[in-house]
This record gives structure tokens, C-alpha cells and sequence, in this order.
């Protein structure tokens, strides 16, 4: 399909379902075998952004991934949602990436895919939840880029967002390419349509590539390329408390509890 | 900046310095505590590093709250913050000063930076910690809540430098003011070219009724969980939030559902707080939430599990259904109180 309005690319990771998190005791990683998984979150939003922008626009919405084989999982989601066409990077040197090769990495899917004026990720991820890939991407791809994105306007020859700060709302404008992060919660991602499942299940939307392929050396991917390791993990040590504990009636629990406070001197 | 990198060559440990609408961001002084502390163990400096313009005053009170150093960059061009002129400052920085270590603030302007940052100078960043330590080996320990908050994992970065790591706001305390604390403003200049303004920002709307910082700033905290059931029921909240003069913050569960704004959000992918009260009323205690409030002075679970694992952290408990609770919670602070004491005699004083 010949493209007239942007090309959008919309990075996504596909992680352990938030309450199912477990850790290997051993390796000190993410158990991922056998845990449900889903889109992370925000990366949903990422995707309705630019998706949106291309109900306006027209143009085309590509989804990339890098992971294990079962992370198509994912992509078909995202394929379903609307994405034209999908692209997976997997590989086994690519494990144990820290978010420098990851950034490495999706770059290089990105660079390899071209032709794009947008490249949309969610915030943060919920399982590492570090927001430095986004970034990174950026950085790696030396393009501008607008965090913490609650929505976006595509202006032809540039990209205007608006950015939630803590203490207000900024609109940047940057020219293209721009690497967008979206907000957790920015707009309502749309759910898969049943035309967009019949189109994967027809096949032939996803493309798989090795890190050879996207010309990655093994020293820049997994463990061996990133400045980071996990030295050990540690299980969190609560501090002590004396709880005193009021039950009963709600209006009797309440005078005592709040004479209890009172009498500690937390309540005046 | 490469994998080869011959360690020894670097020395001291910098903290970025955000300065926002003419103040210094609350988060970078907190880290300047522990930046301190680490720069001690490691026996060498402390800097600040401060791009803006107009930002000098803010570099003695870096140094007042222990800072060694300020590494000044003023420029019109680094107001307000833009991701790739201040990136530019501070790999230009680390470049030339070869620092061991940089601390970052985790708030979005600290985040888009770091983030950017370390791709470009191809170094490790941890982020979100909550403790720095030195290890016996000499590297710097950047101690993270990881997995939803059930642990803490430690992140190295043995052959990389600079070693970097974010913390968010209120996980350190602001160390006190030395007025007239001596350090060393130095004036840095680092070309920022027409090419590297790319970004600009057109609009800044500030927020009015402002929630976050409400909450970030709250003594008293009322937080509501999934066992709100509905968001109308965090009017509930709000009534006691208003007789305690608190603000009202919930569960990530709350927040998934739709109920109240991200904004309100504590825990593992929300805010940090430390009150001097906490109320928690029908969350559980995940774990994911315990690792944003469970430094509150004094923690007040509702719930009508006993078995929540809220109670195990708080320090009073009431066990019972919290849509009776809670009213009754904000009638009762709400109804004059009787006097304590006899009238009589009146106080001399």
C-alpha cells in the first residue's frame, strides 16, 4: 500500500500480566514461562495514539517487538487493533538485554524498517518500569523526542505534544522524526476488531528478524552488551509494627481507634 | 564510555541539578544527602551540575546543602528543559570531568534526560532506587524495588562509567542548609548549536486545583483500593481527607479501573509518599503498593479481611466494612469534642 500519510512504528513489549509477577530464585529473573501475559499497558495507549493518526491522516501503523517467538502473541493483538504490519526481533543473544542494548536493538529495527516520521512506545513498561528506552531510542536514532505524551497532533512536517509535567501541561512541537512516550491511561485503546483477527489469521503481516539481520554484533546485545548487571536480589524487609487492632461496631471501633491516636499523639 | 574503559580515570560523584520555573527541584536536593554520603565513602567530591539560565542562586544553595562543586552552564538556550540541548550539556560534561558517578531525580524532565543520556554515551542507568550503597569492591550499588516491590534488586554497572542511577522524589530527605557552607561555582560553556533546539515548547498550562502536588505535599494521606468497588464511593475518601485536612490517593487496582486519575497513584509505577498518617481503606497490600507508602510514620489499615496484609505493616487496624468505617471515621472528627478537662481551673499561662 503506497503511503501518503505517516508512517508511524509503535514499539511494544509483551509482559507478565501485573498481579502474576514471580521470580526465579535462582537466576534472579522474571519467571516469564508459563505466566500469563499481556501488552503492557501503557504500550496500548501507544498504540491508539497511532493508531488515531492515522484515522486522521491516513498513513500506515507498523508494530515492532523484540523477544522470544511467543511475544507474536502480542503483535497479532496489535494486529488486530489495526497495525498494518508487524515486525519481531528474536534472538537468543538477545537475552538478558538492560535497556541501552534494548534501545540498541529496537533502533536498528526501526532503522532497518525506515521510512517512518513517528515512532510511538508506551511510558514505561510494568515490569522493569524504568521509561528509558523510549529515550534511549531517541538518543541511539539521534532524533527529538516528546515524553510523557497524553496526546499528539501531526502537523505535516512536524509533531506537536502534549506533555504532562508535574506542575502542568507543556506543548512541544519537534520536527520529524520524533520518538513519542505515551501516558499510561492517555486515551482508550480500541479492543481487536473481528476484521482485524481475520487479517491475522490469514498471515503474512509479521516479519521476523534476527539480530544478524538488523546487522546487531552479539557485543552490543544481551548480557554482554549491557553496562548493567542484577548483582543479587534481595526480599524486602518490612519495618516491625505493633498493630493495634479495633473491631466490632463501627461506632465503637472508631471512638476507640481514634482515642488510641490520639493518646499516641498522630491525631490532635 | 566504551567497554574499555580505564576506570580509575574517574573520580567524584555529580548530581543533576533540575531547576524548574526559577527553584530547585526538591528531588535533586534530596539526593544531595546521599549523594553526599557516597561521595564520603568514596572518599572524593561532590558536584552539582546545573544547565539553565539564571539559575546561579541556585547553585550556592546546591552547595549550602552540601555540594562540593556546582558545575555551572547558563544559557537562554536551556530554559525551559529540552531533552537534546541538555543531554548535549551533560555528555559534553561527563566527557571532559570523567565523573564516577551521576545521580538523576526520576521526575519526567530527569527521566527523558537519563534516559537519552545514557544511550548516547552508551553507560548504565538504574532507575527508581531507593538506596545507594558502595560495595566491597568499590562500585557504586544502586538499589531498586523490583518484581512489583517484592524485592530489592541490586544493579552494578562494573565496566561502565559513568555509573548512573535515578531515585524518585521523597525517597531521601533534603539534607539541612549550611548557610554560608563554601563550594566552588564553576562556569562551563558548552555550544549548543541552532540544530539542537529541535524541540520546542510552544505552551506551558499550569495546573490549577492541583492534585499531584496536593498529594505529594500531603502529612495525611486517605487512600482507597479495589474494596472502593465504585468511584463514587471515593466521595467517601474525600469527606475524611477534608476533616483530617489530607489528600486522597489510591491503589493501582483503583487507578487500572478507571476510577480516579493516574495522578492519585501510589506505589511501585506510582507516586512515593512518606505522610505522618496514612489511611488505607479496602487496599490489600500488595506488595506493589506497600513499596509507594510504607515509610509513612504511622500507617491505618480498613479492611474487612483481617488477613490483608495491610495490617501487618499498619499500626492500627480496623477490621470491619469500610463504607461504615470511614463515615464514621469523618463524624466523629468532625463532632466537637467535649473537653477533656474540667473548665476550672483556667490555665495560668
Amino acid at each position: 500500500m503506497a503511503a501518503k500519510g505517516p508512517r508511524s512504528i509503535v514499539c511494544i513489549k509483551q509482559v507478565p500480566k501485573a498481579q502474576e509477577l514471580q521470580v526465579d530464585p535462582v537466576t534472579h529473573t522474571l519467571k516469564r514461562v508459563g505466566v500469563p501475559s499481556e501488552i503492557n499497558p501503557p504500550d496500548r495507549n501507544a498504540l491508539e495514539m497511532a493508531l488515531q493518526v492515522r484515522d486522521r491522516h491516513g498513513g500506515e501503523v507498523f508494530v515492532v517487538t523484540m523477544g522470544p517467538p511467543v511475544f507474536t502473541q502480542a503483535l497479532d493483538e496489535a494486529l488486530a487493533m489495526g497495525c498494518d504490519r508487524a515486525f519481531l526481533l528474536t534472538d537468543r543473544l538477545l537475552g538478558g538485554s538492560d535497556t541501552v542494548p534494548t534501545a540498541h536493538a529496537l533502533s536498528e529495527v526501526i532503522r532497518k524498517i525506515g521510512g517512518y516520521d513517528l515512532v510511538f512506545c508506551g511510558e514505561e513498561t510494568t515490569d522493569s518500569s524504568t521509561g528509558h528506552v523510549g529515550p534511549g531510542i531517541a538518543g541511539h536514532l539521534d532524533h527529538a523526542q516528546i515524553t510523557y505524551c497524553s496526546g499528539v497532533e501531526f502537523l505535516g512536517d512536524r509533531v506537536r505534544g502534549r506533555r504532562v509535567a508535574e506542575d502542568g501541561f507543556e506543548t512541544w512541537e519537534c520536527p520529524l522524526p520524533c520518538v513519542v512516550t505515551v501516558n499510561f491511561l492517555a486515551n482508550k485503546p480500541r479492543p481487536p476488531s473481528l476484521t482485524g483477527k481475520i487479517r491475522v489469521k490469514r498471515g503474512g503481516l509479521t516479519t521476523t528478524w534476527s539480530c544478524a539481520d538488523v546487522g546487531l554484533a552479539a557485543e552490543h546485545v544481551g548480557l554482554k552488551g549491557s553496562p548493567t548487571i542484577v548483582s543479587k536480589v534481595e526480599t524486602v524487609q518490612l519495618p516491625e509494627r505493633r498493630t493495634k487492632v479495633f473491631r466490632g461496631p463501627a461506632a465503637e471501633a472508631v471512638t476507640h481507634l481514634l482515642a488510641a491516636m490520639r493518646a499516641d499523639g498522630v491525631i490532635e | 564510555m566504551t567497554a574499555t574503559t580505564d576506570l580509575s580515570a574517574y573520580r567524584g560523584v555529580w548530581v543533576f541539578l533540575e531547576a524548574r520555573r526559577g527553584a530547585l527541584r526538591d528531588v535533586s536536593l534530596q539526593l544531595l544527602s546521599v549523594a553526599r554520603k557516597i561521595a564520603d565513602l568514596r572518599k572524593t567530591e561532590l558536584s552539582g551540575v546545573l544547565p539553565g539560565w539564571k539559575v546561579e542562586p541556585l547553585a550556592r544553595e546546591a552547595i549550602e546543602h552540601g555540594a562540593d562543586r556546582v558545575y555551572l552552564v547558563e544559557d537562554p538556550r536551556l530554559e525551559p528543559y529540552t531533552s537534546r540541548p541538555f543531554t548535549k550539556v551533560l555528555a559534553a560534561l561527563a566527557r571532559k570531568h570523567k565523573p564516577e558517578i551521576i545521580l538523576f531525580g526520576a521526575s519526567k524532565n530527569g527521566r527523558d534526560l537519563g534516559g537519552r543520556l545514557h544511550a548516547v554515551i552508551e553507560t548504565g542507568l538504574a532507575a527508581d532506587c531507593v538506596k545507594f550503597e558502595i560495595d566491597e569492591d568499590g562500585n557504586f550499588d544502586a538499589i531498586r524495588p523490583a518484581y512489583g516491590g517484592k524485592s530489592l534488586a541490586h544493579i552494578l554497572c562494573k565496566q561502565h562509567r559513568p555509573q548512573m542511577a535515578s531515585a524518585r522524589r521523597n525517597v531521601f530527605r533534603v539534607p539541612d542548609r549550611e548557610p554560608g557552607r563554601r563550594g566552588e561555582v564553576v562556569r562551563e560553556s558548552v555550544a549548543i548549536a541552532d540544530a539542537d533546539l529541535d524541540a520546542k515548547v510552544v505552551r506551558f498550562e499550569e495546573r490549577t486545583g492541583h492534585q499531584e502536588h496536593h498529594l505529594d505535599d500531603a502529612k495525611i494521606v486517605v487512600a482507597g483500593g479495589f474494596g472502593m468497588r465504585d468511584p463514587k464511593n471515593f466521595r467517601l475518601l474525600e469527606d475524611l481527607a477534608e476533616a483530617l485536612g489530607g489528600a486522597v490517593a489510591a491503589s493501582r487496582k483503583a487507578v487500572d479501573a478507571g476510577w480516579v486519575p493516574k495522578d492519585y497513584q501510589v506505589g511501585q509505577t506510582g507516586k512515593t509518599v512518606r505522610p505522618e498518617l496514612y489511611i488505607a481503606a479496602g487496599i490489600s497490600g500488595a506488595v506493589q503498593h506497600l513499596a509507594g507508602m510504607q515509610e509513612s510514620a504511622k500507617i491505618v489499615a480498613v479492611n474487612s479481611d483481617p488477613k490483608a496484609p495491610m495490617f501487618e505493616i499498619a499500626d492500627y487496624g480496623v477490621v470491619g466494612d469500610l463504607f461504615e468505617v470511614v463515615p464514621e471515621m469523618t463524624r466523629q472528627l468532625r463532632r466537637p469534642r467535649a473537653p477533656v478537662a474540667p473548665p476550672l481551673p483556667p490555665p495560668s499561662s
